[in-house]
């Protein structure tokens, strides 16, 4: 493997990042946490796709990233806003609490 | 093995490094500490996002992720008084079964990573995702696109002010 920084070293950091995102998720028992853990897969697939847009030579890798940043942040203030209104129902954030599809 | 190659190594170790401390941080289970190693990792990745030439993106990562997303996890994990976050154990079946799926993924990902050809592995030519290039490819090819990604932010918007009314009828 050589040391020169190429595609495929973008590609390593971003599997890596996206399966700790994915072990978070699993793992995790606070909604919080996992709602973190899913930023995390969403950056690493960024970070994929602004690799690729540069190793090819073509910029709407870029431009699909700069969709995903924006609906990532429209999916986070939904989300949030979700578990606190789950919050004030139920009184807990963690998963196993919230076992019920019942309010 | 020049400077950007150096830094390459240098900001991915740190995202991966912040990444892993997201998720199980063996000093502190409180998600606060979990928003911050977030930020730590999303600016390391803006790092990235500038060895790759992606400045508008690097700029756009640190102000919509470091800016706005982390700052509402931390509005609401303030909200929410997660105290009891402590005293809770993680099973052990669901830890082993949980780290060998993920595993399994990893090593298919990145044997396929392997296995193929690196075909493209310098830049042909040098591409500068800088504003002026980003923007002239999203006000003529992806109008369309654009335009709907901004009614998306509007119907976020007018769903979580409906969400957070205090009581829902």
């Amino acid at each position: 493997m050589n040391m020169n920084v190429g595609l495929e070293h973008y590609l390593v950091v971003s599997v890596l990042l996206f399966c700790l995102g994915l072990l978070g998720v699993v793992m995790r028992r606070n909604l919080l946490v996992i709602y973190m853990s899913l930023e995390l897969m969403l950056n690493a697939a960024n970070l994929a796709l602004v690799a690729f847009s540069r190793f090819n030579n073509n910029l709407n890798g870029q431009i699909l990233v700069f969709f995903i940043i924006t609906v990532a942040a429209a999916e986070v203030s939904v989300g949030l806003a979700l578990i606190v209104a789950l919050y004030r129902k139920r009184h807990s954030a963690h998963v196993e609490d919230l076992a019920s599809m019942k309010l | 093995m020049g400077l950007p190659d150096i830094l390459f190594y240098v900001f991915a170790a740190l995202t991966l490094l912040c990444g892993v401390l997201v998720i199980a941080n063996p000093f502190s289970r409180n998600p606060v500490t979990s928003a911050m190693f977030l930020v730590l990792t999303v600016i390391s990745m803006a790092g990235l996002f500038i060895l790759l030439h992606a400045f508008f993106l690097a700029a756009v990562q640190i102000l919509v992720y470091a800016g706005a997303v982390i700052v509402l996890f931390l509005f609401v994990i303030m909200l929410l008084d997660l105290k009891e976050e402590e005293r809770r154990k993680i099973k052990k079946f669901s830890l082993v079964a949980g780290s060998i799926c993920v595993g399994a993924i990893a090593v298919i990902s990145l044997k396929s990573i392997f296995a193929t050809e690196a075909g493209a592995s310098r830049p042909l030519a040098v591409i500068e995702g800088d504003t002026a290039a980003l923007g002239r490819l999203l006000f003529t090819q992806y109008l369309l696109p654009f335009e709907v990604v901004s009614i998306l932010l509007l119907v976020a918007m007018v769903g979580v002010i409906l969400l957070s009314k205090r009581n829902l009828e």
